[in-house]
């Protein structure tokens, strides 16, 4: 091989390897001006950590006290609990059988940051059947399925809205 | 989170990215088999005769990668794949370029068999790990298998003066540590979140600093005396200070407390010193690190030679296969050493290229653990990115002359089974926790009532 083309070679290599780490940072780049921060309005606790991450700690919790039930899934179950709307839009929680607990106290499943839910707002639990159950736990403001305000326990169909304040659930598959 | 933690990042639009990721992939198996035929022209003349044929075996494996990410974690992060499969491909290149000189058993072959068995971990990783957060019930259960792992080496016989080998008859020698390195970072995530709070807020606040409380300060003392424990039976410079290091930077994620930070560099340095004045293998490589042009037994170390090796390659380097980093005497010029060989045949600019890319793959991983949603999810891809960013920096500290030398492997690169495996299993976590990080959130469904219970938004 002739020295000319060796050295070609090695200046070409290198520089094949850095435009493959431009071209990564070109990546990254697109990748850092794609994202949204927004934020998060009238928080009480502001040196308390977000709510999502409270929330999770208490789903995995309660996930750890109940494990027998997640077995009891039927066809057409829904199987995970989501935040539509508020504060912790895009929130998801795995029903695995499981109480799940709505309202501003600490120990709830889903930590509601909302002016308008109670402390113990409401809770979504399994039947024996397996159908999901929503329960008003005697809020002030009250929680709508669909529109109408809960007086009794109701089971909740599959992607029907649960209102809490500026809040909506839905089970979804 | 600090006061001012009241904002959500979010993706906008979130397109997955998958078409870049393949892109990017094809590049970084291109990128090898030129360095191939770069390799064989300068060594032979000619292009080697197993050019396509490793070109095709890197394309199969990249290729079989990138169509199970695109069907088990579509939204996960474009760029880890291909960073992590151009390290792997250039270091096998380097492994074939070193097997060419006459130094002992070639080691391409079984490193491409390692190879391969690390891309078919990383596939069984991501199909069979759904969620992340699974790994977060098996939190005790991992510091057990972790504790296993990191004290069994200490049962088989020392391999260069170190105890960090598992000898298996008919398979060959695993270094439990580099699995050791993911089980306790998932361990450490699973602990620190749950208490996190306690030791955040429960602290005395002395001279600025937040002193945690004596029970508090339990586990980090543990830890420490574990990692000393290592240092001193299985005199193993790096691991120890890997799994410090890494109690010590998930420990200040978690709580915000610099105090950890300072803490954790005192006790450290403070066992570094009492071990490094005891022990006699640790003793002789702060000494090749202090003194590395002294003459021992009338040659010189291989400390010396590392950086003999980087010196000649100046800014350019001499190009591939035209160097002499065989000179490197010695155990290890195919694992320890590697970036010895990289520093004279490419240079300067072509290590500045290397350290980059190990640079934006941890940058990948911290900004998966900015974007994901759960704490768990946070504190563990932080554990695995720093844990392979301490592991980057150890390495290429100790070859480049900036710590003592400790035996570790520069990840992907170096010749060795168990650190390939390990770190694309480690690369399969991530890519889950920021598939999940980085999918889209649910749309809502369309209320029929929208204003039968709609709140008057006043701002």
């Amino acid at each position: 091989m002739s020295e000319l083309t060796l050295t070609v070679m090695r200046l070409g290599f290198l520089a094949v390897l850095w435009l493959f780490v431009i071209v990564a940072v070109q990546v990254i780049r697109s990748d850092l001006f794609g994202t949204r921060v927004t934020q998060r309005a009238g928080r009480r606790d502001a040196a308390a950590r977000p709510p999502q991450q409270r929330q999770q700690a208490a789903q995995d919790r309660r996930g750890q006290q109940q494990p027998a039930q997640s077995s009891r899934q039927r066809r057409g179950a829904p199987t995970k609990l989501v935040v539509a709307e508020g504060s912790l839009a895009g929130t998801t929680v795995a029903l695995q059988g499981q109480t799940i607990t709505l309202g501003r106290a600490h120990d709830s499943t889903i930590v509601l940051d909302d002016d308008y839910a109670s402390s113990r707002h409401a809770r979504i639990y399994p039947d024996r059947d397996g159908q999901w159950i929503v329960e008003d736990l005697g809020s002030t403001n009250g929680t709508y399925l669909d529109r109408n305000r809960l007086t009794t326990p109701t089971p909740v169909p599959l992607g029907a809205p649960i209102r809490i304040g500026k809040t909506v659930i839905e089970l979804r598959k | 989170m600090s006061a001012s933690n009241t904002t959500t990042i979010t993706s906008v639009g979130a397109p997955n990215r998958r078409n870049t990721e393949l892109a990017l992939l094809v590049f970084a198996v291109l990128i090898p088999v030129f360095a191939y035929a770069n390799v064989g022209l300068a060594k032979n003349g000619s292009v080697p005769a197993g050019l396509l044929g490793y070109g095709v075996g890197l394309g199969l494996l990249a290729g079989v990668a990138h169509l199970l990410v695109r069907k088990f974690a579509p939204y996960s992060d474009p760029l880890m794949l291909p960073i992590a499969t151009l390290l792997n491909g250039l270091g096998l290149v380097l492994i074939w370029r070193l097997d060419l000189e006459p130094l002992g058993p070639a080691m391409a072959p079984k490193q491409l068999m390692w190879s391969t068995v690390g891309v078919a971990l990383f596939i069984v990783v991501l199909v069979f790990l759904k969620d992340h957060r699974i790994l977060q019930r098996y939190t005790y259960i991992s510091m057990v298998v972790a504790l296993v792992l990191l004290v069994l080496p200490v049962f088989f016989p020392p391999v260069y003066g170190a105890r960090i080998w598992v000898t298996l008859p008919g398979i060959g020698s695993l270094q439990p540590g580099e699995f050791a390195k993911i089980v306790i970072t998932v361990f450490f995530a699973g602990y620190l979140m749950v208490k996190r709070d306690a030791l955040a807020l429960a602290s005395r606040r002395v001279m600025g600093l937040y002193l945690p409380r004596g029970r508090d300060l339990g586990p980090i003392l543990v830890i420490w005396a574990m990692s000393l424990l290592i240092l001193i039976f299985e005199t193993d410079l790096g691991t120890s200070l890997l799994f410090f290091g890494l109690f010590v930077i998930m420990l200040y994620v978690a709580t915000e407390r610099t105090s950890w930070i300072v803490f954790g560099l005192l006790l450290s340095s403070a066992g570094a010193v009492a071990v490094a004045s005891s022990e006699p293998h640790v003793k002789v490589r702060v000494t090749n690190w202090l003194h590395p042009l002294a003459t021992v037994n009338g040659d010189v170390t291989e400390t010396a030679q590392s950086r003999y090796a980087f010196g000649s390659g100046g800014l350019f380097g001499s190009g591939l296969g035209q160097g002499y980093s065989r000179l490197i005497g010695g155990i290890a010029p195919k694992s320890d050493y590697i970036l010895a060989t990289v520093g004279e045949e490419l240079g300067l600019a072509g290590v500045m290229a290397v350290l980059l890319l190990y640079g934006l793959l941890i940058e990948r991983g911290i900004r998966t653990a900015l974007a994901a949603r759960d704490p768990f999810g946070k504190l563990l891809a932080i554990g695995l990115s720093g844990a392979f960013a301490l592991q980057v920096f150890v390495v290429a500290g100790g070859v480049t002359g900036l710590i003592p030398l400790t035996g570790m492997t520069m990840p992907f690169m170096a010749q060795g089974g168990s650190s390939v495996i390990a770190n694309w299993a480690l690369v399969a976590i991530l890519l889950r926790i920021s598939d999940t990080a980085r999918r889209p959130a649910p749309s809502p469904a369309p209320s029929p009532d929208a204003e039968a219970t709609q709140v008057v938004r006043s701002q």
